[in-house]
Formats: C-alpha cells, structure tokens, sequence
C-alpha cells in the first residue's frame, strides 16, 4: 500500500534555487528508504516538504490518501504530530533534561495549557520513560541534554521522534555528525524501530555503503531531481556515480577513510 | 612574480596618499572639536580661574555631615523601591515585546517591524528625559520616577534579550515545529530554556542602571535621594550634599558587585 505519494513535487525557494523539479514518487507503507546525493541534492528539501517544514511551490504530495499541500494550520499540527523527525545536529534543547526533550514528543495530545504548566498526564511520561527505554538509554532521563554523547543525544532525538506515535519517520543525515561505529548503531536503531514497528522510515544519507547495508530501497537525486529509484541489494557502483555525477571516491564511504576525514 | 613584488612593496604615491588622508582626518577632528569647543563657551583660563572656587566647593563639603544619613534612610528607601519596581515591571512589559522583536519566534514581517519600532523610539529617550516628563504628566515624586524607570527598562531589556534572542540555536524550534507544537509551546519549550540565563542577566544589568539612574531622578522633581542633593545643594548645605554623594557612592558599589557575582553565577 502507498503511504507517500509526490507528482510533480517542485520547490523554488524565494531566493530563485530550484531545490525539487518535478518528483515522482510512490513510497510503500511500511518501507524503509534511503535518499542519497551530493549536499545541495534537495534530500533535505524533500523530507521537510513531506513534513511541510517547507511548503511546495508545484505539485502534490498524498499522506495516507490525503493531500497535503493545503491543510489548515490546525490540521498542519496535527498532521506534523505523525510524523516523526531526526535531524543532523539532534536538534535538542541542551539545557533541558533528556526526559523534557522527549515530552516534546508528547504535545500534540496534551491540552496546551497542561504543557504550557508542565503538567503532563502520567501516561505521557511513561510513554516517553518507553521510548527512550528502546533505544537504551533510559537512566539518563534525568541528564541534562548536553552532558550526553554526541550518539546518546542522537538517540534521545530518535526517542522524541517515537513519542509521537508517528505513521512516518524521517531522519536528515542522522549520523552526519556521529563517529563510525555510532553511525553503525543509529542506523541499527533506526532499521530495527522500522521492523518492529513496520513505521515508514526515510533516511537522507550521502554515505553510499551505509545506503546500502541498510536500505531497502534507494532513491537518487541529483540538482532536484529524482534520478534513481531502485532496490538497494541491486545498486551499481556505476548508478551511485550516476547519482553523483563524478567518480565515487573514499568520502563517499564511512567505513574506511571516509570517517576519518569528516 | 613581478605582479607578487609589486603587491608587497608599495609604491612611494601609495605611501604619499595614505598621509595626506591621516592629516585631513585629523584636520577635521580637530575642525569638529574647535567648532563644539567655540559652542559651548569652553576656555581654558575659565578652568583656570575657576580653580580655587572649585576646591572651596569641595572644603565646604569637609566634613560630611554624618547626622544626616538618618535623614536618608527614608529617601534611600525610595531610591531603591523606585528601582526595583521600576526594572520588575518594565521586565514583564519587556516579554511580550521580545517576543515580538525576534524575528526567528515571529514570523509575522509588519508585526516584527513595528514591535522593532517601538522598541528602538522607546531606547532613544533617557530615563531622566522621562522622568522630566512624567513629573509633567502625573506631578513630582517617585511614581513619576517608577514609571521613568519602567519605560526605560522594557526598551532596554527588550533590545538586549530579542538581539540575543535571534542569535538562539534555531535547531529546537524547528524541532517542535516538526512535532506540531504551537506558538507557545515552543516558547515555553524551545526558547525559553535557552534565553532564560541571558535574560536574567541582562535583567540584572539593567537593575543595575536603575539604581544608578534612581539616585539622580530627584533632581528633575522624580523622587529618591536625588531629592536631597538638589535641595542640600540649593540651599549651600554643603556637608549634607557629600553626605548624600557619599551614601550614594558606596550604595552604587555595593549593588554593582553584588549584581556582578550573580550574572557570573549565571553564565
């Protein structure tokens, strides 16, 4: 069953750059996609058009059979609250408490004066003392955010993203900042929610041998546009080149050099 | 590599041109000055002359009269009430204002522009000017100098903290944003953690200016101790005068490093 559906999905941000031309794509309930591309691709652009971070300039863009392009701002926070977001740098409030940081997660069905009180219903807090349970790091709830590693914040991003009991997930460049063998355990984390959950993962990544230990499907953009879209077991060396547009060299790769040079 | 030699050693007009623009600098510094100096009747043998009655000035003030100080406690209490409700309220109008001046919490162009606006008229105006004014507006004492204080610490308050404000990691917002927070759960849980210490801090600064400035408002009719300089001065009372500026000096210290060891301890 199709979860995400874009036709003819173009952004032009107000400066003129064309970050999506015209994409085409049909993602499957369930799937776990990898994006991959040169930085200025649109990866970025694509999976916050999908949360309406950034608003379309052309096209569509089907959610679970609705469109999405217009929705009120109170049906836009509603939306927003299904689908679950990683970023880059964690995007956390460092001087907040990790436990504070995943109740943001919570929001969406607290009545806005309890969150405004910090009141929040005690299933709410057990919900997310659950979440950060599953990625492993539940005795540092009461941690400030910025005392934890450069992984654990990580990890209490993705445990936020899963307090919003989300149909969809998505993560920017979710290890771009982390060392090898971190960036080894979030994608584990990531893949392993999407089995167990079966919630719809998409994951940015420029990182070709992580696309393809974990993705089970690839999606290529190069300049905004979609260029590849195939099963990550069947990508060529020759087609991540394609994608790229120029040879594919050593920082292409996390596992070698391509780590140590970041 | 003749381009290289010639970029490292300047030619002798370039070295001609770079004084002559030093002397016409300078020449119109000291045009500026002269042109000021002539305006405001400044000589040198006036500062000369005038001298001696300076230091009788300061004899006359030798000793203080220390008796005096009972008569201070009252309007030193003011100074400080004056001060304190002053920096409290114009903190809670200062809220709402840097909100709307920051322009990564709102969105909102023409709201942001004119919140700026005022925020910028309301810094331009001195807080003795006010006081001036408002003694005008509701008549003499430390209301009118409470009111002073309260227009001058929003303006001041809200130009520090939004300026910091914008200057937030935008990470977290964005992040709520993502969850479906509204508005002012974002305020509460993105912004307000990060800009909670700064604000403070500068609410602490601008305390600080408070009683500063409070000690002097009753010199336009605003209440406070400033009251009994002016009069202590008018009527040549000189020992009371430096009984005042002394109380004056040593409260000013006092709150400026007691204000300085809590910003350290919030940053």
């Amino acid at each position: 069953m199709v979860i995400i559906e874009c036709q003819g999905l173009s952004v032009t941000y107000p400066g003129g750059v064309q970050a999506l031309k015209d994409v085409d794509l049909k993602i499957d309930d369930g799937e776990f996609v990898i994006v991959v591309g040169l930085s200025g691709a649109g990866k970025s652009t694509l999976l916050r058009t999908i949360n309406r971070l950034v608003d379309p300039t052309g096209g569509r863009i089907k959610v679970d059979g609705r469109v999405i392009n217009e929705l009120s701002k109170k049906e836009l926070k509603e939306y927003r609250s299904q689908v679950g977001m990683i970023f880059q740098n964690f995007n956390l409030v460092k001087r907040s408490s990790v436990l504070r940081n995943v109740l943001a997660g919570r929001l969406r069905g607290v009545p806005t004066w309890r969150t405004l009180l910090g009141l929040f219903p005690k299933e709410d807090v057990a919900e997310a003392l659950s979440c950060l349970e599953r990625v492993g790091i539940k005795e540092k709830a009461k941690s400030r955010a910025d005392e934890l590693s450069g992984g654990q914040q990580q990890r209490v991003g993705i445990a936020r993203a899963l307090a919003q009991d989300p149909k969809i997930l998505l993560a920017d460049e979710p290890v771009a900042s982390l060392d090898p063998p971190t960036s080894h355990a979030v994608m584990k984390d990531l893949k392993r929610i999407n089995e167990e959950d079966g919630i719809t993962t998409i994951v940015n990544l420029h990182f070709i041998d992580l696309a393809k230990e974990y993705g089970e499907k690839i999606i290529g953009l190069r300049e905004g546009k979609l260029v590849y879209e195939g099963l990550a077991d069947e990508i060529t060396e020759e087609e991540f080149e394609e994608i790229y547009g120029r040879s594919i060299t050593a920082e292409d790769q996390l596992g070698a050099g391509g780590g140590a040079n970041v | 590599m003749s381009e290289a030699t010639s970029s490292k050693k300047p030619s002798r007009l370039v070295l001609i041109m770079g004084k002559i623009k030093g002397i016409i600098v300078i020449a119109l510094i000291a045009a500026v000055y002269i042109w000021s100096a002539r305006g405001v009747g400044f000589s040198l043998f006036e500062i000369i002359f005038e001298l001696p009655s300076f230091f009788n000035l300061l004899w006359d003030m030798v000793p203080p009269n220390w008796a005096y100080f009972v008569r201070l406690i009252g309007p030193l209490l003011e100074t400080f009430q004056t001060a304190i409700t002053g920096t409290i309220l114009g903190t809670l109008l200062a809220i709402p204002l840097i909100l709307l001046a920051a322009n990564n919490v709102n969105r909102n162009k023409p709201l942001y522009y004119v919140s700026k606006g005022f925020m910028n008229l309301a810094r331009t105006i001195d807080p003795m000017l006010y006081a001036a004014i408002l003694v005008a507006g509701v008549g003499l004492g430390a209301f009118a100098g409470m009111l002073a204080l309260t227009f001058f610490s929003m303006a001041i308050n809200a130009k520090l903290t939004s300026e910091s404000l914008e200057a937030i990691d935008n990470g977290p917002l964005e992040a709520l944003e993502a969850c479906g927070g509204n508005k002012l759960e974002m305020i509460k849980y993105a912004v307000a953690p990060q800009i909670m210490p700064t604000f403070a801090s500068y609410t602490l600064f601008v305390f600080e200016i408070n009683i500063r400035a409070s000690t002097v408002l009753g010199l336009v009719g605003a209440g406070g101790i400033g009251v009994n300089l002016n009069t202590s001065l008018n009527l040549f009372r000189y020992p009371n005068a430096a009984m005042v500026l002394l109380t004056t000096f040593v409260i000013v210290v006092l709150i400026d490093q007691l204000s300085n060891v809590l910003r350290e301890e919030l940053v």
